[in-house]
């Protein structure tokens, strides 16, 4: 193994091993750091302690909740049924070591150096790694990538202990189910574990300060999802805050904040889903120059930083924390390096996804955001509760909205909730990357019967010939 | 293989020939040189030969018919060739050529749907004649216009296509700035603000536009009541300020042709070199280097950057170029001050900036007034060259047609360029006849020769 190399990936997550891959396909010489911290290894986040483990558990909840409500309709009646979330816990675990495994296979494949060890930039174009065991050693890098991701973050008073305070990355891997538990946010993460634990038989309290759930979409989204979730007994209670947490009483006491005034929530296990913060200490930043933008790493549009040969992408590099915007994010600044670059990152057309039960998916600008750009509004609303695909699966609430520019038909935000819509949102980027407007995807006879038979309604609706409603 | 048969000329002033009778039918086989038809032409009959042999696969012309040169009256091939596609296009020529020639594939589906409606219905002998001599000029398959690219067809998203067709705008005129050159909304948006070719005419490597209609295919629809509009002040002040100008200022005209090609591959590698820089938009339009260009000409002609004063002749100490674009219910020009002590890219922004600002009516008089030379651009709008009335008190006012691929001569060679006609009115008071040539002169070299700008 040589020690120059044309580029080095700091961090083999969506982002970082999506990079190397790239480069490597572009003839460049790639090594990619990867630290397997507590919540990495190959994959990042993402394959190991994030995205697929959770899509993992979500599953397992879909089946236990449609056993629930489903059964005796259905015609499977289940005499007896007997919840394992350790069971579940280690498909979990055997999905993310074979993805894992995957990523090394990629970059054997690829020609890629994969270097275990705490990458930190020392030095123009040079990158020291220091492996858990063994000698460091120092690279050469005409080109640096910081792909270190992020990491839990929580509130004072809330420190994740692991124990009674978690983070996602112990919710991933909690064998023994507690009585009792607070998710603390209500984002994509929050409502996920929410749906998982419920499933599985805890008794789960909702905590979001604002006042919906997924507070960011299009606030329907939120109403429609707490309806769903208030059905199978999850308490939900927006518009409130943590104050503050008594750990050492059995069981804890949490003190909240509600526009009534405080309230005290007895629970075994509180798990904080406030965020995610960037890994930037001990990297070499500051020595080096690198500008930030907040607590991330400040680039332009090719991903670059304000110092020459180093870039950033991935949740280290901002907003939206979310491994397909790192992984464009990672072709972007190989193509740069590459000097291939086609097009700069675009951020206005990334899909955000919510795999809880009925799932969530948006693209775009909400209603709200189109009349303040300006435009003169369409909205295209088509209920799932009379759509022949949702009844079938016995998951007919929801409903997909486009947001339309009312003179050109312009796709402007495509906004659902519902069964498997997380499969839909793909047709709207689509739709929105290639400039087409509601009468395309109108046009388009979709499959019957299909959910994604439901965007053309949608579509149709906001042209005022919907059929179906 | 199928061969076309077409109307040949038969002397070199014959223009159209009548078919007088046919001396094969459909399915003989024939070889190179057995006569095809006998057609009477302006001078005596003679007879049309087969250029290679082959089976008689459809006569398209009638006995009687009188038929262009180079029109398709017939199609030699194999026996079980499909000669459907040559057909198709003859029948549409024949029955309805007032749909633009097949320009293009890709092109709004309206079309292709008149195409194969056209060819569907067949040609009838009545119908044929007259609609066959009027339109055999336009009709021919091969017609060199066409926009038979490499890729074949114009690449523009749904949308973009949508806001150029209810403004107007050819947008086979427009060059892309979205993937694989794609025309997105904003190439339209930005060639609609500047009423000039912000998108540039044409830019793209090898791709002649077509020489159908504007708006590519497809018409706007027909709208015609009588209606009284009442005037905008915008409308009453462009309609004094030019009777004041048609009237008083003695108007002469030169037109010349400019050779684009240079202009266009540096202005191409410079905005690379923009985006590389990650300016996040900066972008040099053809129309900025119009601008430039004219500037830095009118510097070595000062004689044109000036007004006519009654009693004196009132020379300006810096080139403000007017930039005319359109607005919606009209036309306005603001003032890029002092272009000629300015660089490109800085031309560039402000060009943008004023555009922006004319177009959502935030210029202020002091943005419009006072341009000592302006440029009026409508390439954009399919328009090859046109007379411009100045702006007084200026004394010329420079008039752009749209770049096209062309065939022109050099060195004794016909090769392919792309070029640009340019028209300038000038006042006769201010402007004499070889004083303007030779700034026209200059202002093509440097287009011709964009390196020597900075040499």
């Amino acid at each position: 193994m040589a020690d120059s190399y044309d580029v080095v990936v700091i961090g083999a997550g969506p982002a970082g091993y999506v990079c190397a891959i790239r480069a490597a396909q572009l003839g460049l010489k790639t090594a990619c750091v990867e630290s397997k911290s507590y919540e990495g290894g190959y994959g990042g986040t993402c394959l190991n302690w994030g995205c697929i483990p959770a899509k993992a558990l979500l599953e397992s909840a879909a089946l236990a909740q449609n056993l629930k409500d489903h059964g005796e309709d259905m015609g499977v009646r289940p005499i007896e049924v007997e919840y394992d979330m350790s069971a579940a816990v280690d498909r979990s675990r055997f999905i993310s070591e074979k993805l894992t495994g995957g990523i090394q296979y990629l970059f054997k494949k690829n020609e890629i150096d994969g270097i275990e060890g705490r990458g930190k930039i020392v030095g123009k174009g040079k990158v020291e790694v220091t492996p858990e065991e063994g000698d460091v050693r120092e690279l050469e890098a005409k080109n640096i990538v910081i792909a270190t991701g992020a990491v839990m973050k929580s509130f004072p008073g809330f420190e994740i202990d692991g124990d009674k305070v978690i983070g996602s990355r112990e919710a991933l891997g909690l064998r023994k189910l507690p009585e009792k538990m607070v998710v603390v946010g209500a984002g994509y993460v929050g409502v996920e574990f929410a749906d998982v634990f419920n499933a599985f038989g805890v008794e789960v309290t909702l905590v979001e300060a604002l006042d919906s759930l997924v507070p960011l979409a299009d606030p329907e989204i939120g109403k429609t999802l707490a309806r769903s979730f208030k059905k199978r007994g999850i308490e939900i209670k927006t518009g409130t805050k943590v104050k503050s947490l008594d750990r050492d009483a059995s069981p804890m006491k949490l003190t909240v904040e509600t526009s009534k005034g405080d309230e005290t929530i007895d629970t075994d296990i509180v798990l904080m889903a406030v965020g995610r913060k960037p890994v930037t200490d001990d990297l070499g930043l500051e020595e080096l120059g690198v500008e930030m933008d907040g607590p991330w790493v400040k680039i332009d549009g090719w991903c670059a930083t304000n110092v020459e040969g180093v870039y950033a992408i991935g949740d280290v590099a901002g907003e939206p924390m979310l491994a397909h915007k790192g992984s464009h994010e990672g072709i972007v600044a190989a193509e740069k390096i590459a000097g291939v670059a086609g097009h700069p990152m675009r951020y206005d057309n990334i899909p955000s996804v919510g795999y809880c039960h009925p799932e969530v998916a948006t693209i775009g600008m909400t209603e709200e955001q189109a009349k303040e750009a300006g435009y003169e509004v369409k909205v295209g609303k088509y209920p799932l509760t009379a759509h022949g695909r949702a009844m079938t699966a016995g998951h007919n609430e929801g409903f997909v909205k486009i947001v339309a520019d009312a003179k050109y038909g312009e796709v402007l935000g495509v906004h659902m909730i519902g069964y498997n819509v997380s499969e839909l949102i793909a047709e709207a980027g689509i739709a929105r990357a290639l400039e087409s407007t509601v009468e395309e995807i109108a046009a388009h006879a979709h499959a019957h019967p299909s959910m994604a038979e439901a965007v053309m309604e949608a579509a149709l609706a906001a042209m005022d010939r919907a059929i179906h409603i | 293989m199928a061969t076309k048969v077409v109307m040949a000329q038969l002397s070199p002033t014959m223009e159209e020939g009548k078919l007088v009778e046919w001396k094969v039918k459909e399915g003989d086989e024939v070889s190179q040189g057995d006569v095809l038809a006998e057609v009477e032409t302006d001078k005596a009959n003679m007879d049309i030969e087969a250029m290679t042999g082959g089976t008689v696969r459809a006569l398209l012309a009638s006995e009687g018919d009188v038929v262009e040169v180079g029109a398709l009256i017939g199609v030699l091939g194999d026996l079980d060739e499909d000669i459907s596609a040559i057909v198709e296009q003859a029948g549409a020529s024949k029955d309805g050529g007032a749909e633009s020639p097949p320009a293009s594939e890709g092109e709004e589906t309206s079309e292709a749907e008149a195409r194969a409606e056209a060819s569907a219905e067949a040609a009838e002998p009545e119908a044929a004649e007259s609609a066959t001599a009027e339109v055999a000029a336009s009709s021919d398959a091969d017609a060199p216009i066409s926009r038979q690219t490499s890729s074949g067809r114009v690449k523009v998203s749904p949308l973009a296509r949508r806001i150029a067709e209810d403004a107007g705008i050819d947008v086979a005129r427009l060059s892309g700035s979205g993937p694989g050159g794609r025309i997105v909304k904003s190439d339209v948006e930005a060639a609609i603000a500047s009423g000039g070719p912000a998108g540039a005419p044409a830019a793209e490597a090898g791709a002649a536009p077509t020489r159908s209609t504007a708006g590519a295919g497809a018409l706007r629809p027909a709208r015609l009541e009588d209606e009284r509009i009442e005037l905008s002040q915008m409308r009453k002040t462009i309609a004094k300020r030019l009777v004041q100008s048609i009237g008083p200022v003695p108007h002469f005209f030169l037109t010349t042709e400019i050779d684009m090609g240079r202009a266009l591959d540096l202005r191409k590698s410079l905005n690379e070199r923009l985006a590389g820089r990650g300016d996040g938009g900066a972008k040099v339009g053809v129309n900025d280097l119009l601008v430039k260009v004219a500037a830095e000409a009118l510097a070595r002609h000062p004689e044109i950057n000036a007004s006519w004063d009654g009693d004196a002749i009132q020379r300006h100490g810096s080139a403000d170029i007017g930039i005319a674009v359109a607005v919606p219910d009209g036309l306005i020009t603001p003032v890029l001050r002092e272009a000629d002590r300015k660089g490109l890219v800085q031309i560039a922004a402000e060009a943008r900036d004023l555009i922006e600002r004319a177009r959502t009516r935030k210029l202020k008089p002091e943005d419009y007034t006072g341009a000592t030379f302006s440029i009026s651009n409508l390439g954009m709008f399919g328009i090859d060259e046109f007379t411009a009335i100045i702006n007084p008190p200026e004394a010329a006012i420079l008039a752009v047609g749209g770049t096209v691929e062309k065939p022109v001569v050099e060195d004794g060679e016909v090769v392919v360029r792309r070029r640009m006609r340019v028209t300038m009115s000038c006042d006769h008071r201010v402007i004499d006849g070889a004083m303007g040539a030779a700034f026209i002169q200059t202002f093509r070299a440097m287009l011709e020769n964009p390196l020597e700008l900075v040499s």
